[in-house]
């Protein structure tokens, strides 16, 4: 159901025409990757400072208030240029190990800011000014860098075919985490 | 495009040990490179929320030099990462780098960047007394600067 969904959409002439071109795609690429810098980066230092890291001095709803809107267009720009990578052949990025790994951190990185805004943030103003915040908070920001940087290194990885359904032997988890069908998958 | 008789330097590059190291790795050079993504992550965190300040936007509760005092050491630190990263991923393809546009744009740039971030945006500098205007021309150059260098860098595995 899912496969052959994807397959059709593999299949539509803009996505072949997205892969396929010289230009279009490096350029939605490199979007993609420099603007890391401003997402990943900016929840990066709100993370350092919710972890008691860096930033002393400043109070951690100036990150939230104030940094935390650009964090927001920089998340936005990486999920629309993500989406048109993945849309220009997403049977193979669907199959991809890495790819994978990527969006299950993503859905934790996800559940983690939902538990924030949810729980944590609502007492800021308790520890807005205290050097080292709560438990909660310092773990909800380890938490958050180490899913943010983990989806920056799988996200770079999908690039490597190492583990592509397409290259047999692999080891058995291997085929069991890609779901690679008893067929070579194609591209 | 450099002078011709500079080859001799890459392919010296090339052969060093840590450069071969690397190339005849095959995890070596794509772990190196998310690492190097990484680093870029935290320096270009650490730019832009300063940056952003001098434009007069983002965390405007803060002074500009306070901000950019506290953000100097992960900017430091990152870019280590990233320089050592860097040529790690260079001397691997140190030939290749020779005969590409971009990797020749990104090593005009990153100097000038590097020494523009040290001598001028610096948070002694943002400390005196800066007119509104003179601060958007600091965060502007500072983040058109270091797009170009990454903007750049990206490009090097395209041409």
């Amino acid at each position: 159901m899912i496969r052959s969904s994807l397959e059709w959409l593999g299949n539509t002439s803009w996505s072949t025409a997205l892969l396929e071109s010289y230009y279009v795609w490096p350029l939605i690429e490199s979007t993609h990757v420099v603007f890391l810098a401003l997402f990943v980066g900016t929840a990066l230092m709100m993370d350092l400072r919710l972890v008691g890291l860096a930033f002393r001095g400043v109070p951690a709803s100036s990150f939230v208030d104030r940094l935390l809107p650009w964090t927001r267009i920089g998340f936005a720009i990486m999920v629309a240029t993500g989406l048109l990578l993945f849309y220009s052949s997403p049977l193979r990025y669907y199959h991809n190990l890495f790819f994978r790994v990527k969006c299950l951190m993503l859905l934790v990185a996800g559940l983690n800011i939902w538990l924030f805004h949810a729980r944590i943030h609502r007492s800021i103003s308790v520890w807005d000014d205290v050097w080292t915040p709560p438990r909660a908070a310092r773990v909800a920001g380890l938490v958050s860098i180490l899913m943010w940087s983990g989806v920056v290194v799988s996200g770079r990885l999908i690039a490597y075919n190492w583990f592509d359904c397409d290259i047999q032997p692999q080891p058995a988890w291997v085929n069991w985490v890609a779901q690679c069908a008893g067929e070579n998958v194609a591209r | 495009m450099p002078p011709d008789d500079w080859i001799g330097f890459f392919e010296w590059c090339e052969a060093t040990a840590l450069g071969s190291a690397v190339r005849n790795s095959v995890y070596a050079f794509p772990l190196i490179e998310a690492v190097h993504l990484v680093a870029l992550c935290v320096m270009g965190g650490a730019l832009i929320m300063v940056d952003l300040r001098l434009l007069g936007l983002g965390m405007k509760d803060q002074k500009p030099g306070d901000l950019a005092t506290l953000a100097r050491p992960w900017v430091v630190g990152a870019l280590g990462v990233m320089l050592s990263s860097g040529v790690l991923l260079f001397l691997s393809e140190a030939i290749k780098c020779f005969y590409n546009t971009s990797f020749w744009v990104k090593m005009v740039t990153l100097p000038i960047a590097v020494t523009f971030t040290f001598l001028v945006r610096d948070p002694r500098v943002m400390k005196r007394t800066l007119s509104p205007m003179q601060a958007r021309i600091l965060g502007s150059a500072s983040l058109l600067l270091w797009f170009v260098v990454a903007a750049a860098g990206r490009w090097i595995g395209y041409s």
